[in-house]
C-alpha cells in the first residue's frame, strides 16, 4: 500500500490515451511562433485550442509595457498584497477594470481560477446558499468546497429549475448567491441570461455572479461580455473574469457595483495567501485591456472566423455545440475515434483540445477548438478540410453527409511547409471567400437552447 | 452499514424508496437489481453526470432541493431515501 496507489486508474487512463499517439496532457511546444502557430515535434502547427480570442499574446505594445515594468520593478512581488503591500500597477489595474465595466470596485487576483475561488468562497459564508449551474467550471466547484455555504446545483442553463430552488429557500434567512457562466467552456453554449436575471429579480436577498471568462473582449459592443451584449449590466451583482484568454496574459478579477466590496479582500483566502501578480503581467494586462473597448474589428473578425469554422464542420456532418461561438466543439461518442481524430489532426499540423468525461457534458468526448481573431481564413479552411478528411477516414462522418465534400479533400501537402499563412499580423491578407454573416448570438441567449 | 431496517419509524421512507426504485429502473439496465441496500455510485453503472440528472428528477418529484453536502453522505438507496425524508421534514 502506498500513497500513489489511488492513482492506478488515472495512470491506466493516461497510458491508454497516449498509446494511441501523443499524450493529450503532455504536449510540449518547442517554439511559439505567433498567436496562431507553434512548432510541435519539429512541425509547424496551427494552434486551434488556446483561448487566445483576440490574438493579443504578441501584441507589440503589451510586450513593450511588460519589458519596461520588468526593468523598473523587477521580476516579481515576492508576496501577497495584504502582507507585503500593493504596487502602483495593482491599484491602477483595478481602477482600469472598474472603469472598463463602469462599476464601483474591482479586486485583482493572481489567476481567474483564484478569482472564482476567492470571490465565491468569501461572498457566500455560513448560513448562505450557493446556487450553481451543474456544468460549472472546476474553479466554481472548488470554490464551493472552500465556502461554508450550502451548495445547491441546478440543471444546466435551466432558469425554471433555479427558480423552483429559490422558492424553496424563500423563508431561509441566509443570502442566496447564483453562479453562472456567460459562455460555457466545453461546448461554447451561452447562458439564457435574461431568464436568469428575471429569476434573480423575483427573489429577495438573492445575488447573481457571472463568470465572463470566455466572453471578455468577445461579446458586447465594447467587449465587456455577455452582460453588455444582453443589456443587463445593472442587474448583475458580481462579474469574475480572467486575463488568461482574450487579454493574453494571466490574472483574474472580481468587479461589482456594491460599495462594500473592498472588505472582501480580507475575507478571501485565495486573495490573501498567495503572491500578487508580477509587475510585467500587470503592465501587459493594463495595456491590452485598454485596447479591448475599441477592438471592434477584431471582434467582428473573431465571429466571422468562428462562423467559418462552425459552419464548415457542421456542413461536413459533425455534431457540434448548440450555437456558433468562438468555442467550437465536435461531439463524439467513441473514445478511440475521438483520440484518433485528435492525433490525426496533430500529425497534420492542427492542435486542438481533447476533452474527456467527466469534465464534459453527457459523457461526450469532445474535440474542442477555440478560434482567434488572428486566425486567417486559410488556416480555418485547412482545419475544416483536415477534420473532414480524417473524419471520413475514421468513419465519423460520411462523404454524403458532408455537403461540403466538394472541398475535394485535397490531400495534405508537403508537411514541412507552413501549414498556412502566419496569422500574427493584423494586416494579413484574407481570402475573398468570407463567410456570409458574423452571426452573433441572439441577445436573449436563446440560441443556447436551440 | 447505513442501510438499516426501514420499517421502525418509517416516516414514509419506504414510499420514498419505491419512488427512487421506479426512477432508477428507467436508467439502469434490467438485469441490475435496485434494492434499498444498492450502492448508488458503485452498483448501478451510472456515471456522475447520470447520477446528477437522477437527483434533479428526484428533487422535482419530492419538491425539495438536495444540497451537495447531503449527497456526499449518501451511499445506498436507503441512505438517499432517509436524506430525502429528513429534507422534507425540514422543509415542512
Ligand atoms: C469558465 C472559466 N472560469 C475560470 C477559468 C480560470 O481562468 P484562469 O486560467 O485565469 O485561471 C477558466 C479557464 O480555465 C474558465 O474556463
Amino acid at each position: 500500500m502506498g500513497i500513489f496507489d489511488k492513482f492506478a486508474d488515472l495512470l491506466e487512463q493516461t497510458k491508454t490515451l497516449s498509446s494511441f499517439g501523443q499524450s493529450p496532457a503532455g504536449l510540449k511546444f518547442e517554439k511559439i511562433l505567433s498567436p496562431t502557430e507553434a512548432m510541435l515535434n519539429g512541425k509547424r502547427t496551427i494552434l486551434l485550442g488556446t483561448n487566445n480570442y483576440l490574438g493579443m499574446t504578441f501584441d507589440e505594445e503589451s510586450v513593450q509595457c511588460a519589458i519596461e515594468a520588468l526593468k523598473s520593478e523587477g521580476t516579481g512581488t515576492t508576496g501577497s498584497r495584504v502582507a507585503n503591500g500593493s504596487y502602483n500597477g495593482h491599484k491602477a489595474l483595478e481602477e482600469d477594470i472598474a472603469d472598463f465595466y463602469g462599476m464601483h470596485t474591482a479586486i485583482l487576483f493572481s489567476t481567474g481560477y483564484q478569482a472564482n475561488l476567492g470571490a465565491i468562497s468569501a461572498l457566500a459564508g455560513r448560513g448562505d446558499y450557493l446556487l450553481i449551474d451543474a456544468d460549472s467550471h472546476a474553479s466554481i466547484y472548488d470554490a464551493c468546497r472552500l465556502s461554508d455555504a450550502q451548495v445547491i446545483p441546478f440543471r444546466h442553463n435551466d432558469a425554471d429549475n433555479l427558480n423552483r430552488k429559490l422558492k424553496r429557500l424563500e423563508n431561509e434567512p441566509g443570502s442566496k448567491l447564483i453562479i453562472i457562466e456567460s459562455i460555457y467552456s466545453m461546448l461554447g453554449d451561452m447562458v439564457p441570461l435574461q431568464d436568469f436575471v428575471d429569476v434573480k429579480n423575483k427573489h429577495d436577498n438573492t445575488y447573481l455572479l457571472i463568470d465572463e471568462a470566455h466572453s471578455l473582449g468577445v461579446l458586447g459592443d465594447k467587449g465587456r461580455g455577455l452582460c453588455e451584449h444582453v443589456g443587463v449590466e445593472d442587474d448583475i451583482d458580481f462579474i469574475t473574469g480572467t486575463f488568461s484568454k482574450s487579454i493574453g496574459t494571466v490574472g483574474g478579477f472580481l468587479v461589482s457595483n456594491h460599495k462594500e466590496m473592498d472588505i472582501v479582500r480580507l475575507a478571501s483566502r485565495p486573495y490573501m495567501f498567495t503572491a500578487s501578480p508580477p509587475p510585467s503581467v500587470v503592465a501587459s494586462a493594463r495595456q491590452t485591456l485598454s485596447t479591448v473597448a475599441a477592438a471592434t474589428d477584431k471582434r467582428k473578425q473573431l465571429w466571422e472566423n468562428a462562423t467559418q469554422l462552425y459552419t464548415g464542420l457542421k456542413n461536413a456532418g459533425y455534431e457540434l455545440g448548440p450555437t456558433i461561438s468562438p468555442i467550437v466543439a465536435i461531439r463524439l461518442q467513441d473514445p478511440e475515434k475521438a483520440i484518433a481524430l485528435w492525433n490525426g489532426l496533430l500529425e497534420a499540423g492542427i492542435y486542438t483540445n481533447l476533452a474527456l468525461p467527466p469534465a464534459t457534458p453527457f459523457g461526450w468526448y469532445l474535440l474542442r477548438s477555440s478560434i482567434s481573431a488572428a486566425h486567417t481564413s486559410e488556416q480555418i479552411a485547412l482545419a475544416v478540410e483536415l477534420c473532414t478528411k480524417i473524419g471520413v477516414e475514421l468513419g465519423l462522418i460520411t462523404l454524403s453527409n458532408s455537403k461540403k465534400a466538394n472541398i475535394e479533400l485535397v490531400s495534405v501537402k508537403d508537411e514541412t511547409k507552413p501549414a498556412a499563412l502566419n496569422g500574427s499580423s493584423e494586416k494579413r491578407p484574407r481570402a475573398k471567400a468570407e463567410p456570409k454573416s458574423a452571426a452573433l448570438p441572439k441577445a436573449d441567449g436563446s440560441a443556447a437552447r436551440a | 452499514m447505513t442501510s438499516a431496517p426501514l420499517h421502525n419509524e418509517d416516516d414514509g421512507v419506504s414510499a420514498i424508496v419505491s419512488e427512487i426504485q421506479t426512477q432508477l429502473r428507467t436508467r439502469v439496465s434490467a438485469e441490475i437489481p435496485v434494492e434499498p441496500g444498492t450502492h448508488i455510485t458503485r452498483d448501478l453503472g451510472l456515471d456522475s453526470l447520470a447520477i446528477m440528472d437522477f437527483i434533479f428528477d428526484l428533487e422535482d418529484s419530492f419538491d425539495i432541493s438536495i444540497p451537495m453536502e447531503r449527497i456526499a453522505e449518501v451511499q445506498t438507496v436507503a441512505d438517499l431515501a432517509k436524506a430525502i425524508s429528513t429534507l422534507r421534514k425540514e422543509a415542512a
